[in-house]
């Protein structure tokens, strides 16, 4: 397969799509918003446990394609713990990273595997998708957002 | 001329499809370092030289509006344009070329047949009759009438996977009322090919008007709107070889003439005072404003193209590389297809296993195989299906065998990759 296949689908990604992790409902989630790419028709659940402002446990449920899936339970890894403010810089970042390629893996992670997706603009909403719903989720938006 | 040579003295098996491939030079170039295989021609076709040759000369030597103008270049174009209403006619076995409406494409079509006709004919309490397959186009338009005059959709049923409709049901849901039932002839997701003309006979001896979606089937097999007995047809220049932006409208004569004007302007008027305007007849009451003059032109010589082929031809070529590929990807592990298993059209839908369809239509592009992927502006039918999207691969005469065993190849490099290897 070519360079670019492998930038957007690294073994991470295709690891995490195979075997997402907190990939079920959440008891007790004080927090839950849906994610829907009209596109291709996901959907995504995220719930969350907020005490205050730290996010004690988040996970999702739902179906998508293998970058939405492996996105979302990456994302769902790498919020727990986090405040609400550090929930939306980190967004910013990853936004930033997914449509321009600009990738500060210092202050990302293990997230930086998704900067493939910048090369291939049709995928760019599934990266986000669960993103957009953890938002929502923090927000309390009871209505499910839509990456349109 | 050389569609005479690639075709005379052949039946249908013998054609050299070669000879027409080369006619569009969009097919010969590489993405992302491979060959192109465009198999998404239900969404869009290419288009032939003969078609951009004639847009082109008539920028180049005849533009000009139509109808109003005096001086020559206005003569051209307007006998140009009243002379593809009449091809139009022929395409379809239109009884007049008044029964022809030039529009943006099937969509706009059947929103002027929901908003004008069904505007004025369809009444509280009344049934609008779908098919449970029908493409967003000609649902959506449907639902705006029922919700504004208060009428109620009702829907044919679709059986599972094979994706035929429930014929056994169609009789009693008709006696219930229904005003008008809208059908596609070909399902642009399942290749299913709808029986019209026993359909619109039995609506019609349940007083039913009928309008017939063949989007997907002008272009591929030929149309008689007689034959078929449907009071409208709507189809889209651009999947037939025409241009973008240009459609048909067939409206039974006495059907055009009970539709109110729709939208008002310029063309579509015969006198117009401060308080109150006289139309012109069917077909021109139904065309306001400059109408998209080249598009209609272009979809003339489309009509032209097609028909030189012979869509008997077409239909045959399309139908056996659906079959073939039907054939190769039934026996592959953890393909699941979509569709009638005999007589589809020519597109075959599919799911891989653990692969979602788009992860699918990614990975082919970059092999540079074009799919599409995702709900195919069929939701409720997916809804129905279980299912959230699929991938397709629809075919034209310009497609070959080889580009099916291409489409399989690609496939297995996708499971492999995914880890799903058969």
């Amino acid at each position: 397969m070519s360079d670019d296949l492998d930038d957007l689908y690294q073994q991470v990604i295709l690891d995490h799509n195979r075997s997402p992790r907190n990939f079920q409902k959440l008891e007790g989630a004080n927090h839950v918003a849906q994610g829907y790419n009209p596109l291709c028709g996901d959907h995504l659940k995220v719930y969350l446990i907020l005490d205050g402002d730290v996010i004690r446990d988040i996970t999702f449920d739902g179906t998508g394609c293998a970058i939405s899936r492996a996105s979302a339970s990456m994302m769902t890894s790498a919020l727990k713990g986090k405040t609400v403010a550090e929930v939306k810089q980190l967004f910013k970042k990853i936004h930033d990273m997914v449509t321009t390629g600009n990738v500060r893996e210092d202050e990302i992670g293990k997230l930086a595997v998704f900067a493939g997706v910048h090369k291939f603009p049709a995928r760019v909403k599934c990266a986000i998708l669960a993103w957009h719903a953890a938002l929502a989720a923090l927000d309390g938006r009871a209505e499910p957002v839509s990456t349109e | 001329m050389k569609n005479a040579a690639a075709i005379a003295g052949s039946s249908g098996k013998s054609i050299n499809w070669k000879i027409f491939r080369a006619d569009f030079p969009i097919l010969d170039q590489k993405v992302h370092g491979h060959p192109l295989v465009y198999l998404d021609n239900a969404a869009t076709s290419q288009k032939p030289r003969a078609v951009l040759d004639v847009l082109r000369r008539y920028y180049e030597h005849d533009n000009s509006n139509v109808h109003r103008g005096v001086h020559e270049l206005s003569n051209r174009a307007t006998a140009a344009y009243e002379a593809a209403r009449e091809r139009a006619a022929r395409f379809i076995n239109a009884a007049d070329a008044d029964e022809i409406v030039f529009t943006r494409g099937a969509t706009e079509g059947i929103n002027l047949v929901a908003q004008a006709w069904g505007g004025r004919h369809v009444k509280s309490g009344d049934h609008i009759l779908l098919t449970e397959m029908e493409h967003h186009s000609n649902l959506v338009p449907w639902q705006m009438l029922a919700e504004r005059v208060g009428a109620q959709l009702v829907y044919l049923p679709v059986t599972g996977d094979d994706g035929l409709l429930d014929l056994s049901r169609l009789d009693s849901i008709l006696t219930g009322g229904v005003r008008l039932f809208a059908m596609t002839h070909i399902s642009n997701t399942l290749g299913t090919v709808n029986p019209v003309a026993d359909l619109c006979a039995r609506a019609r001896k349940a007083g039913a008007v009928t309008l017939v979606d063949a989007a997907q089937s002008a272009g591929h097999r030929p149309i008689d709107v007689r034959a078929i007995g449907c009071d409208f047809l709507v189809f889209s220049g651009h999947k037939i070889c025409g241009p973008t932006g240009i459609g048909v409208l067939y409206g039974r004569r006495e059907k055009l003439d009970e539709t109110p004007p729709w939208q008002g302007g310029g063309e579509m008027i015969l006198n117009v005072d401060y308080h109150k305007t006289t139309y012109k007849q069917p077909p021109h009451c139904f065309e306001a404003g400059t109408p998209n003059i080249a598009g209609v032109i272009g979809l003339g010589a489309a009509m032209d193209y097609l028909d030189a082929i012979g869509r008997d031809n077409i239909w045959h070529h399309d139908q056996e590389l659906a079959a073939y590929a039907c054939e190769r990807l039934s026996r592959m592990k953890g393909v699941r297809l979509f569709g009638p298993a005999v007589g589809r059209a020519g597109l075959v839908s599919f799911l891989l296993e653990n692969i979602h369809a788009h992860d699918v239509v990614t990975v082919a592009d970059q092999r540079g195989v074009a799919l599409r992927g995702g709900h195919h502006c069929n939701q409720p039918l997916m809804k129905k299906l279980g299912i959230e999207s699929t991938a397709r691969a629809s075919f034209y005469f310009y497609n070959t065998r080889a580009e099916v065993d291409r489409l399989v190849e690609v496939i297995a490099e996708i499971q492999k990759y995914f880890g799903q290897s058969s």
